[in-house]
């Protein structure tokens, strides 16, 4: 047992960061991170450093090298992604397009339409968004009514998308609709990608608690789509969106903001009570839970990595990642303000400021624990898929789309 | 990255549970616990052939001379079974506290015996119903002698060895006592497990020899026992959640499966959460023993709250799960919740372990 690479994981991970190292700045501490003054400018930055690494070859690590990837194994990618965390280098923007985007068009897409589309998701000269939650469809996402109807070989497209990260900057989406609502909930989907300029594509943000906007709703009002950008087959979409989603449980992982360190840190510095706050008892009870909480994560992460590096499946140890990061998020969040007494209501925006961190991690975790699979869906999932116990009974089962019961008179 | 065990562990540990299912060691706790006996002697000896009392102990003392990753990976599968034997004492405490402090003839006249099983040792610490420590240990050693009482010393009944932490006059040390010196009263104590005998004993100026230590060492053996302990708990936490399960598969109430309501599905997402945690922390643990890591005291205690909160959430939750049929004798479910509760006291409080958790990390930040 011990956390050391074999001698070509060795070799890769000093290649990777010999060209991080003449290609980027090393991150000053920790906690150091890129930051871009605006949307648009971020955006900018992602794309300028995206194209270097496509041609370092280093973009999209896994994808065949036909479309502009590497076909690195995946502990290369788990050694990149360690390598790269070193240096303050751009990010955002396109994990939607290369994570899931990209594996549903190398699944389903013609080969033109393959040639066409990802090589530039490679590069990161087109940036793509993904259409399926809608208003009355979240956890339960197999219930979307956006409506598709073919004539000829055009499909007509009405209704509404939400969620939707990045559709005002986005060029192209993914989209599931429902081609059949007389068909059951699971059997009358259809799946394509559109472009987003189509016209009666029109894209609102959704402001969040955060009183940022992240997301969108997305209308389509008549959108028309041709036959040839539908993947997979007419009533396939459950099955082609499930390819996707599995690739969103695994890209949402760890929750980001403050954690044990920043929390132990603070309390080793703030007064409480006439006394430090490290010294009571309540507190340090729940910074002992909350390493306790990181340590199995972070090991549990070592487990996953070990078995890549041995060429096996990872266990289903990081079903859990997001569950536990999530709360622990939203308790320290609490505390970071808490330790303020009083003061921990005003409200700053300084940037970089510690309040400001545990603000933010206040609203956020509060997203976390929804975005991706909400903690109660990610529980039925451990219980379904991992411990194998039985689906709940559903009410819609075997219903046709149109005669599920809304709620709505 | 190499963090996990090796095949040839695995195989072990393999081999540890096959032996201990065929041996229907779960049966032998509760009779056991249901019996006058205080501890399952026959499944003892079949252990000892096993060689997994020898395990850790060096070659030249008699033992098998293999790392503490195989002792881990055994101690998972003796918690998952519920083994009722005096091994916890004898070996995570007993042999090494020996292992670690005794001088060369100290070494050479206990640790052959205990690996070949002929000795069985116990580790005297608690006194009062208060956590022990430096300043409030009254057992005194002096003149070649201890005195003092302690109290709930697992396997106190059965062990022919004893570890006892005596005051000296300049601070507390470990000693090692013969059991068939003058001076000793053992009295069996009832507990709440009694599938693990425990004891008081009373030693009256009892011969001693001590073992090369001071405070911060009773406290290292207690960091390295954790680790161990640690893999009990585990293993027992894995054991509740798999028997909570396979109950609610088969268990039909209002016309289902109730693994099929949410309620009950949550519930054993939350062990598995619990169980995924503390298996990660224990192997950061058995790492950090195996490889005596300075990291030792944080990874001890981090796997000691891990796996005790585990094996708590898991009991508890296996009893919830089988409703009425959990609450009854016959039914498995108590033993665990038993054992859940003796693994927890056993080596010091929830509450103590967060605290040393949080003052090793205090300690590894000031360096």
């Amino acid at each position: 047992m011990d956390f050391n690479d074999t001698p070509e994981e060795a070799k890769f991970r000093k290649e990777a960061y010999e060209w991080l190292a003449s290609n980027a700045e090393l991150k000053e501490g920790p906690k150091d991170s890129w930051r871009a003054s605006s949307e648009e400018e971020g955006l900018n930055q992602v794309k300028v450093w995206q194209k270097k690494l496509h041609e370092g070859g280093w973009a999209c690590l896994h994808w065949p090298k036909t479309y502009g990837g590497r076909e690195s194994t995946p502990i290369e990618r788990v050694i990149w992604g360690q390598e790269v965390s070193k240096f303050k280098v751009p990010g955002g923007y396109l994990e939607i397009g290369q994570g899931m985007a990209g594996p549903v068009m190398m699944m389903y897409a013609t080969e033109e339409q393959k040639e066409r589309y990802l090589p530039p998701l490679a590069t990161g000269e087109e940036i793509w968004c993904q259409l399926f939650s809608e208003p009355a469809a979240g956890s339960d996402v197999a219930g979307i009514k956006t409506k598709a109807e073919l004539d000829g070989d055009t499909w007509t497209i009405n209704g509404q998308k939400v969620w939707t990260s990045g559709a005002h900057f986005s060029d192209y989406g993914i989209l599931v609709t429902r081609s059949d609502p007389s068909a059951p909930k699971h059997k009358g989907l259809t799946f394509f990608f559109v472009d987003m300029k189509s016209p009666g594509i029109e894209v609102k943000p959704i402001k969040q608690i955060s009183g940022g906007a992240n997301f969108n709703e997305v209308y389509f009002t008549d959108v028309k789509i041709p036959d040839s950008q539908r993947l997979g087959a007419v009533g396939d979409g459950w099955k082609v969106s499930l390819t996707t989603l599995m690739n969103e449980r695994l890209a949402v992982g760890d929750a980001s903001g403050p954690d044990f360190e920043e929390a132990f840190s603070l309390a080793r510095g703030q007064d409480l009570n006439g006394k430090l706050a490290i010294e009571n008892d309540s507190v340090r009870e729940k910074l002992a839970d909350w390493y306790c909480q990181q340590s199995g994560l972070k090991y549990a992460k070592y487990r996953n990595i070990s078995a890549l590096s041995r060429g096996e499946t990872p266990g289903p140890q990081s079903s859990i990642t997001k569950i536990v990061s999530g709360n622990k998020l939203q308790e320290i969040a609490n505390f970071g303000l808490d330790m303020l007494d009083s003061a921990g209501i005003l409200r700053t925006d300084e940037e970089g400021a510690e309040q400001s961190m545990y603000q933010y991690g206040f609203y956020g975790a509060a997203g976390i624990r929804i975005a991706g699979g909400t903690d109660e869906i990610l529980k039925n999932i451990i219980s379904e898929q991992v411990l194998g116990m039985p689906q709940d009974m559903r009410a819609d089962k075997g219903l046709p789309f149109n005669e599920i019961p809304t709620g709505n008179k | 990255m190499n963090f996990e065990f090796s095949a040839d562990q695995m195989q072990l540990k393999d081999i540890a549970r096959k032996f201990l299912e065929k041996e229907e060691s779960v049966k032998r706790a509760r009779n056991v616990l249901e019996g006058e006996a205080s501890y399952d002697e026959d499944l003892w000896s079949q252990i000892i052939e096993m060689g997994f009392t020898a395990t850790a102990i060096p070659e030249e003392y008699g033992g098998l001379g293999l790392g503490y990753l195989e002792l881990c990976v055994i101690a998972e599968e003796l918690g998952r079974s519920l083994a009722p034997t005096p091994f916890s004492s004898s070996v995570y405490l007993a042999s090494e506290a020996i292992i670690n402090f005794g001088d060369e003839s100290q070494k050479e006249s206990f640790l052959p015996g205990l690996a070949s099983g002929e000795k069985i040792g116990a580790f005297a610490h608690s006194e009062t119903n208060t956590s022990p420590t430096e300043a409030n240990i009254s057992c005194s050693f002096s003149g070649g002698t201890l005195s003092g009482t302690k109290i709930a010393v697992a396997d106190g009944d059965v062990a022919n060895t004893f570890i006892v932490t005596a005051n000296n006059g300049s601070g507390v040390s470990l000693y090692l006592v013969d059991g068939t010196a003058d001076g000793i009263q053992i009295e069996p104590q009832t507990t709440l497990d009694p599938s693990r005998s425990h004891a008081s004993i009373t030693f009256s100026n009892t011969p001693a020899t001590e073992l090369k230590s001071e405070w911060s060492d009773v406290l290292s053996l207690l960091d390295r026992a954790a680790v161990l302990f640690s893999f009990e708990q585990l293993g027992g936490a894995e054991a509740c959640m798999d028997m909570a399960k396979e109950y609610a598969m088969g268990r039909y109430a209002f016309g289902r499966s109730i693994a099929s309501f949410q309620a009950i599905k949550h519930k054993l997402a939350d062990m598995f959460i619990a169980v995924e945690l503390a298996r990660s922390n224990c192997y950061y643990g058995a790492w950090a023993l195996s490889t005596d890591a300075p990291e030792l005291p944080t990874a001890a205690a981090t796997c000691r709250v891990s796996a005790s909160q585990a094996f708590h959430e898991c009991s508890k939750e296996n009893i919830q799960t089988h409703g009425g049929m959990g609450f009854t004798w016959e039914f498995d479910c108590h033993l665990y919740y038993r054992r859940c509760r003796q693994l927890a006291a056993n080596i010091g409080s929830q509450s103590i372990w967060k605290d040393k958790l949080i003052g090793s990390l205090e300690r590894a930040n000031q360096i």
